[in-house]
């Protein structure tokens, strides 16, 4: 492995059910990049996740941490037990190797110190979400894990996380490898996306990614969602020609 | 010293006192982790155990203890399989080991067994090496408890971010499912083995209305069952109630008292 290389899978495979969920899968996370996984749902991205955190073994392939990596993970929900009272600050404490210095400062700096003493079972999504990446934030991570990070939360604190992100990468000098469907919000805050659906479909910068034919089929054109059509379309080579397409 | 001779039911009030410390951080665990079922198996498995006991000649509380851990450690194995599944097996190991433990029991007929006792608990059983096999055990059970304190805690929010914060969690699961195994054993024969789990359940879920913190919910568990045990042997003595059932009624007012008090 590379001094830079955090983390190395190599050749992943597993079946459940007699489905391939994951088929061939290799990639690696290097500090200081961003690393993001799309796919449609049910893809694999979320088990490949848990293999890489050491949660799920793989049928065959095999998985390397850089020794004594720590990880940073915030995971995509997190089911509470109601009878066991907890408060935020509580919560944050159990972090193995939590210091009450680091709670204070990224209380401060996610900007929960107000919610401090709340149980963790009143909070809203968003105020939720922070304190669960406080808690990823406050080991001082090698690499940041995050599962579908702003499920639940509104649109404005959607871009908030996603232009945070690039500014923890760089606070830290961490990796952060980050699990998610949304593509639009993603796309700018990330140096590398690997598009999936069970085996690695196509992978690169986002700009590259998109143009991709595979990316193309799983997630249609890029702007579909404008949808409008073209009488025209600007070929590579810079000429014009008529619109194939209907 | 002669306090403590004298008094007969002393032994038996410091027994339940002392079983009730135990119960509360330990009854909270098994609140939060919903593990009342595996707690109530351990209990029925547990006369089982006490047959194979008369059967092998051993001490009836060393049997018990022995008995008890090596069924925690056959079934927990099963915690890990899925909830539905972990539930039914449960059930069925459950009742059929108290059904057989019934069946055995009436089998060894060259011993005069006290069926009733084991089933509610007998206080007039309880004598000063009983309280000493709790307090030793309590001891241990509680420094272990409140050594691993913050990765217990840890491992029962949330058993994956646990992992990954390198706890060790097959461990200290296994330390817990052990620690329980233990006290239901030596709670039998206070509260009996139909009752072993209203004494885990109860004090931790009066608890809950009052505390704000983990610890603190243990704490308070600790301290209403401790008032359980008094209120309830009182009453026993008083009205000439059975025991262990007393103290269960005790601390199910109490819970219904703590349904009062306003959630903070």
């Amino acid at each position: 492995m590379k001094a830079d290389c955090l983390i190395q899978a190599q050749d992943l495979c597993l079946e459940r059910q007699h489905k391939r969920v994951l088929d061939q899968v290799s990639l690696t996370v290097e500090r200081g990049q961003i690393v993001t996984l799309i796919g449609p749902n049910g893809c694999g991205k979320s088990t490949l996740l848990r293999i890489l955190l050491g949660l799920e073994k793989p049928d065959s392939g095999r998985v390397e941490h850089q020794a004594g990596l720590r990880i940073g993970y915030m995971p995509q929900r997190l089911s509470l037990e109601p009878r066991l009272p907890l408060t935020v600050e509580g919560f944050l404490k159990l972090a193995r190797g939590a210091c009450r210095q680091q709670i204070d400062e990224w209380l401060t700096r996610l900007e929960i110190t107000a919610i401090r003493q709340q149980d963790i079972q009143a909070l809203s999504g968003g105020e939720w979400q922070r304190v669960l990446l406080a808690r990823a934030l406050l080991i001082r991570p090698d690499i940041l894990m995050l599962d579908e990070p702003v499920q639940g939360v509104d649109v404005q604190g959607q871009m908030a996380l996603y232009q945070l992100i690039p500014t923890l990468r760089d606070e830290l000098n961490c990796a952060v490898l980050m699990v998610s469907h949304d593509l639009h919000l993603v796309m700018a805050a990330t140096d590398e996306v690997i598009c999936m659906n069970g085996h690695v479909c196509c992978s690169g910068h986002p700009d590259k990614v998109t143009l991709d034919p595979a990316y193309q089929q799983l997630f249609g054109q890029p702007l579909a969602h404008y949808t409008h059509h073209h009488d025209h379309q600007h070929c590579l080579d810079g000429h014009i020609e008529p619109a194939q397409h209907l | 010293m002669t306090l403590f001779t004298d008094i007969w039911w002393l032994p038996a009030l410091l027994s339940g006192m002392l079983l009730a410390a135990i119960t509360g951080p330990l009854g909270s665990f098994v609140v939060w982790r919903r593990m009342a079922f595996f707690g109530d198996t351990l209990a029925h498995g547990a006369l089982l155990g006490i047959t194979f006991g008369i059967v092998a000649e051993l001490d009836p509380v060393l049997a018990l203890m022995l008995s008890s851990v090596v069924l925690a450690l056959l079934l927990y194995p099963l915690q890990k399989t899925s909830a539905l599944s972990a539930d039914t097996l449960l059930g069925i190991v459950s009742h059929s080991m108290l059904a057989i433990g019934l069946i055995t029991l009436s089998l060894t007929d060259n011993v005069r067994v006290d069926l009733m006792g084991y089933l509610f608990g007998d206080l007039l059983a309880v004598d000063y090496t009983d309280t000493l096999w709790i307090a030793l055990t309590g001891i241990v059970c509680i420094t272990l408890m409140v050594s691993q304190w913050r990765g217990l805690v840890a491992t029962t929010v949330s058993q994956e971010l646990a992992e990954i914060d390198g706890y060790p969690v097959q461990r200290l699961n296994l330390m817990l499912g052990i620690i329980l195994a233990l006290t239901v054993a030596l709670a039998m024969k206070i509260v009996g083995i139909l009752l072993v789990s209203a004494l885990l359940i109860i004090p931790a879920a009066s608890a809950r209305a009052l505390a704000r913190t983990p610890e603190h919910m243990a704490m308070m568990a600790s301290a209403l069952g401790v008032l359980a045990v008094i209120a309830g042997m009182a009453a026993s003595f008083q009205w000439d109630t059975p025991t262990g059932p007393s103290v269960v009624v005790a601390a199910t007012s109490i819970f219904v008292a703590s349904l009062l008090v306003k959630r903070r």
